[in-house]
């Protein structure tokens, strides 16, 4: 439509809206990416799983990039795999003559710069035997070149090796937690960590022909990837990034749902009047003073807490409102206006003169306030899920408030875990606001005319 | 009367139209009578035009010819079909027999429109399913019209018309389905001065072209010789004087009417054009009109004792009819 384009270009002028635009523009993206990226089923297994999917991760762990904001940097977590090929290691393996016996030494190497020591460091075995036990035994370099014996042991086909719990390894530090008396300066009093580069050497004996091992070797920092970690050892990346497409489909489909009805309804209102009109004027009446939030919840309690189900009701909840009222009362001045009393001289139906010539009149007022309306339902949904009533399969942003706050997130210190999920709650909501807003003065002027 | 005899397209039969008053929505607060007792025959290709102050009801009747409102008592007979009684789909399809001109030519086309959308719907509405054949019938009313070159208006929205060729659309679009029957309500009266006289001989040729019968109402006697064959006066819900349009123009019979001719034919200015300073006084309430003659507060020529107590009927005078006492 002619009037629209012109729309379009005046929108430019406006700062607000293009940051709007951008911002909207920018999550629609991300969006995408992430649905085709990352499946929903896969997302799902990902979000309840629980060790086996993210035992590599340390818990409660802020993002690493809060080390540009801190003097005292903390420890990156890493994991390094014999399997893998990238990661400072080396794997060498010698066979004996007879064929049977085999050497493997594997060597992690890693760069530590950090003034914190790590949580834990972990090897997870992975051996394949029959009867016979590798045999494993672990030396531990420091950059200032002494070696110290962490341990010997048989390894079992799977086995968990974690450095911090070994008594024996903390006997022979002196007493103290490993942790601290591997990373300890000999220098320094005061017990800061010595920087350098360390090694952990693996050598490993096997005793039968096709016996083989393999080992990870976890490094939990202190701090992990771009978002952190929750008290599952959950990557936070993937519920913020998935977060995006489930709260503007929610938002999106909320407020359009909203509207589009809310607009339909108070056309059908208007334009028969009548018992029709009065009737959606009472049921309006009676939903405003019913408890919108109350009602969600007991829907949540007793019902479903599917999204789609939650989404339903809150459009359901949402058309019967002061919306409708407003609707109405332009739609009353309209249906005067001369252009309608022509459709109907020439012969046009009730419904052709309400869906032709009454709500398209209406469109201008509709984008302005569809758009704005966005982030009451983000928020809404967000919300709903901070109380424990979001949808219980999902990873959303307001899942990710609702488990920072069981688990005492801020009471913790662990400040990234609320602020990230509501400061993508804050973008998307002001996104929308600013375009909301630039639509209303760009539309409205031409309204008071109607 | 026309010295043809023709057949009657649309007869009038004591026609009241009354809009009730509701107070806070529902209590009955009485009623206004918008149309009160009108009676007249148009005969088919005939022009009529009803004159009247603002107020008095002239839309109100023409609204009720139109199907748009329902007649409180009498009759409106449209080629032997009882308009009143119509309802749902036939209401539908007999509107569509009549054109209808209005007054604010803006305000009557849909902004979100562009000129084929709006000239094609009464088409769609009645219809004519195929494409072709509508962009043809759009083409030719447009020339009928004046709407030329039409390729440079096809396209164009209302906002991007001047008055003139808004009402240019309008009338378009109002004889786009070939009406026997135009109603055109003040159609000039919301243009500028210099496009009245074009879009009133338009309309005329338009009329005779076609040997439409038209109702032209307005408030201006000054524009009537354009137009009509008859001029009927519109006061207060009813029509007082009903005349062959020379006759009237000379002769006013109607203290009213004469009132109405003198305002017009006043030597000085645009003023000539409206009616605001005559008659004396104001136009009466509609919900409780006058007794006797609705005129007689305002009537230089007042009879006491007849005109505020019995309400005068039509009678003859020459070949004018006058509800009006001093032609007992
Ligand atoms: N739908 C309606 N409801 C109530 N009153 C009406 C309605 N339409 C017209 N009226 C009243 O009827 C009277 C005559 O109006 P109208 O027919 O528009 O006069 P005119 O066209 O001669 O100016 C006015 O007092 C007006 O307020
Ligand atoms: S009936 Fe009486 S009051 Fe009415 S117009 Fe005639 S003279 Fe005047
Ligand atoms: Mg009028």
């Amino acid at each position: 439509m002619n009037s629209f384009k012109r729309n379009l270009q005046e929108i430019l002028k406006y700062p607000s809206a293009i940051a709007g635009s951008l911002i909207i523009l920018l999550l629609v993206i991300v969006a995408g990416i992430v649905l085709a990226t990352i499946p929903y089923s896969e997302a799902i297994r990902l979000w309840r799983g629980g060790e086996e999917v993210w035992y590599a991760n340390p818990q409660y762990a802020p993002p690493a990039w809060i080390n540009y904001f801190r003097k005292e940097k903390l420890p990156v977590s890493f994991s390094l795999d014999s399997l893998e090929t990238d990661g400072e290691k080396i794997v060498t393996t010698f066979e004996d003559v007879d064929g049977t016996t085999s050497r493997t030494n594997i060597t992690y190497t890693f760069d530590f710069q950090a003034d914190v020591v790590p949580q834990e460091m972990s090897l997870y075995f992975d051996a394949v035997y029959v009867s016979k036990q590798p045999f494993v035994s672990i030396k531990w370099i420091t950059p200032d070149g002494r070696e110290l014996r962490v341990g010997d042991f048989g390894v079992d086909k799977r086995m968990t090796y974690r450095l911090s719990q070994d008594e024996k390894l903390k006997r022979r530090l002196g007493g103290v937690v490993p942790m601290v008396g591997l990373f300890a300066d000999p220098n320094s009093e005061t017990g800061v960590p010595l920087k350098g580069t360390y090694q952990l050497v693996l050598e490993s004996v096997s005793f039968e022909k096709d016996s083989s091992i393999h080992a990870e070797f976890v490094f939990f920092g202190q701090v992990f990837g771009l978002a952190g970690t929750d008290h599952l050892r959950r990557d936070l990346t993937l519920p913020l990034l998935y977060g995006v497409p489930i709260a503007l489909a929610f938002g999106l489909l909320a407020a359009l749902g909203t509207s589009v009805l809310t607009m339909i309804i108070a056309a059908i209102g208007a334009w028969y009047g009548g018992w029709v009109d009065e009737l959606i004027q009472r049921i309006t009446e009676v939903n405003l003073v019913l408890p919108f939030l109350s009602i969600l919840i007991m829907v949540g309690t007793f019902y479903s807490r599917s999204i789609w189900t939650i989404l339903g009701v809150t459009v359901l909840l949402s058309i019967f409102t002061g919306g409708i009222k407003g609707f109405r009362a332009i739609f009353l001045q309209v249906k005067e206006s001369a252009y309608i009393e022509a459709a109907r001289a020439y012969g046009s139906s009730d419904i052709r003169v309400i869906f032709k010539y009454l709500i398209p009149r209406m469109i201008p007022l509709l984008i302005p306030g569809l758009v704005s309306s966005v982030p009451a339902f983000v928020f809404l949904e967000a919300s709903l899920a901070i109380l424990g009533l979001g949808d219980p399969v999902l990873p959303t942003w307001g899942k990710i408030i609702n488990d920072a706050q069981t688990n005492a997130a801020l009471y913790k210190g662990l400040y990234y875990w609320v602020l990230e999920p509501a400061v993508l709650l804050m973008i998307t909501g002001l996104g929308f606001a600013m375009l909301g807003f630039a639509l209303d003065r760009i539309f409205n002027p031409r309204l008071r005319g109607i | 009367m026309t010295d043809k005899q023709r057949d009657v397209l649309l007869s009038i039969q004591d026609l009241h139209v009354w809009f009730e008053l509701r107070r806070f929505g529902f209590g009955h607060a009485g009623y206004v009578k918008a149309v009160d007792g009108v009676t007249f025959d148009l005969h088919f290709g005939e022009t009529i035009a009803i004159v009247g102050e603002s107020g008095c009801g002239k839309s109100s009747l023409m609204k009720t010819i139109l199907g748009l409102n329902k007649p409180t008592k009498g009759k409106v007979i449209f080629e032997n079909l009882d308009v009143g009684a119509l309802s749902g789909e036939a209401l539908r399809q007999y509107r569509a027999h009549i054109g209808y001109v209005q007054q604010d030519p803006f305000g009557a086309l849909a902004p979100f429109m562009n000129v084929q959308q709006i000239l094609e719907e009464p088409l769609l509405i009645n219809g004519v399913k195929d494409a072709a054949e509508r962009e043809r019938r759009v083409r030719k009313v447009m020339e009928e019209v004046k709407l030329t070159p039409v390729d440079d208006f096809l396209h164009k929205f209302p906002h991007m018309l001047s008055g003139g060729q808004q009402q240019r659309v309008v009338i378009a679009r109002a004889i786009i389905l070939e009406p026997k029957l135009v109603v055109a309500d003040e159609p000039v009266s919301m243009l500028d001065a210099s496009v009245r006289v074009e879009i009133l001989k338009l309309l005329r040729g338009l009329q005779e072209k076609y040997h439409m019968a038209v109702i032209y109402i307005t408030h201006d006697l000054s524009t009537v010789r354009y137009f009509s064959e008859r001029v009927f006066v519109m006061y207060a819900g009813n029509v007082v004087e009903k005349a062959p349009v020379n006759s009237i123009v000379h002769n006013p019979k109607h203290p009213y009417t004469a009132a109405l001719m003198d305002a017009t034919s006043d030597p000085d200015a645009n003023n000539a054009l409206t009616m605001r300073e005559l008659p004396p006084g104001e136009p009466p309430s509609l919900v409780n009109p006058p007794p006797g003659c609705r005129f007689h507060p305002r009537c230089p020529k007042r009879i006491e004792n007849l005109c505020e107590v019995e309400e005068p009927y039509d009678l003859q005078a020459d070949d004018h009819l006058v509800s009006c006492w001093l032609y007992k």
